[in-house]
């Protein structure tokens, strides 16, 4: 049966994917992370689209920056289930 | 006490420490980077600056910058915090240490870090002003 417990979702499953918010969009959204069903093989980018249709997401630049799991990632990363992905507004470390 | 996270820390920034770990009876030269909260006229009154970070990642990107640094400056070692947290004017809100056997490795490695960390890594702030508000500082688009 597919998506039993402990063999991961099968081809043509859903993933589920956790997208974090920081700063200034944690602030304008109201919350620092929503979880989300997404489409097997959906990438980096169409976590991105789902939450440009939030209202509070007009003051997102055309391309943020991107993380999938803790590291910089392209718009056509391939997302796996359990992924986490990160919008990540312009930095100001150091 | 300190309370650190790998690079992070919320806690003032010992410098001497960070000095005390790269010193080795090999190196020639000890390169110190501290950046500190100022304030510009623009800014007004600006008290103190609050960073925050994706902390997980905050500390993966740190590390792979100190890798990346090794990597080209075999010879230099490094120390690197950055701070969490509220940090009041003229206090460190990051520091780093690099020391070789020659001076020119330990500036080399230090401008590297500085320049890479300012880039990359996924830290925000926010100032925190005299009257009690506080407003977002405008960052620069991450590179990575």
């Amino acid at each position: 049966m597919s998506g039993a417990a402990g063999r991961g979702p099968s081809p043509g499953d859903a993933i589920r994917v956790r997208i974090r918010l920081f700063a200034g969009y944690a602030e304008a959204a109201g919350r620092d992370a929503l979880d989300v069903t997404l489409p097997a093989g959906a990438v980096a980018g169409d976590a991105l689209a789902l939450v440009r249709g939030q209202p509070w997401a007009a003051r997102l630049p055309p391309s943020p920056a991107v993380a999938v799991n803790q590291r910089y990632a392209k718009p056509d990363a391939v997302l796996r289930d359990g992924d986490e992905v990160a919008i990540i507004p312009p930095v100001a470390g150091g | 006490m300190w309370a650190m996270s790998g690079w992070l820390t919320d806690r003032p920034i010992d410098v001497a420490r960070l000095v005390a770990e790269v010193a080795s009876a090999g190196a020639g030269g000890t390169v110190v980077f501290v950046g500190t909260v100022r304030r510009s006229e623009a800014d007004g009154d600006v008290e103190a600056i609050e960073y925050s970070a994706y902390r997980e990642m905050a500390d993966a990107e740190l590390g792979r910058i100190v890798d990346e640094a090794r990597s080209q400056w075999p010879e230099a070692r490094i120390a690197l915090l950055h701070r969490t947290g509220l940090v009041p004017l003229g206090e460190a809100s990051v520091a780093i240490a690099t020391a070789a056997p020659h001076r020119a490795e330990a500036y080399a490695a230090s401008r590297f870090l500085i320049e890479e960390t300012k880039r990359r890594a996924p830290i925000w702030k926010k100032e925190r002003l005299a009257t009690g508000a506080a407003r977002w500082v405008e960052g620069r688009p991450a590179g990575g």
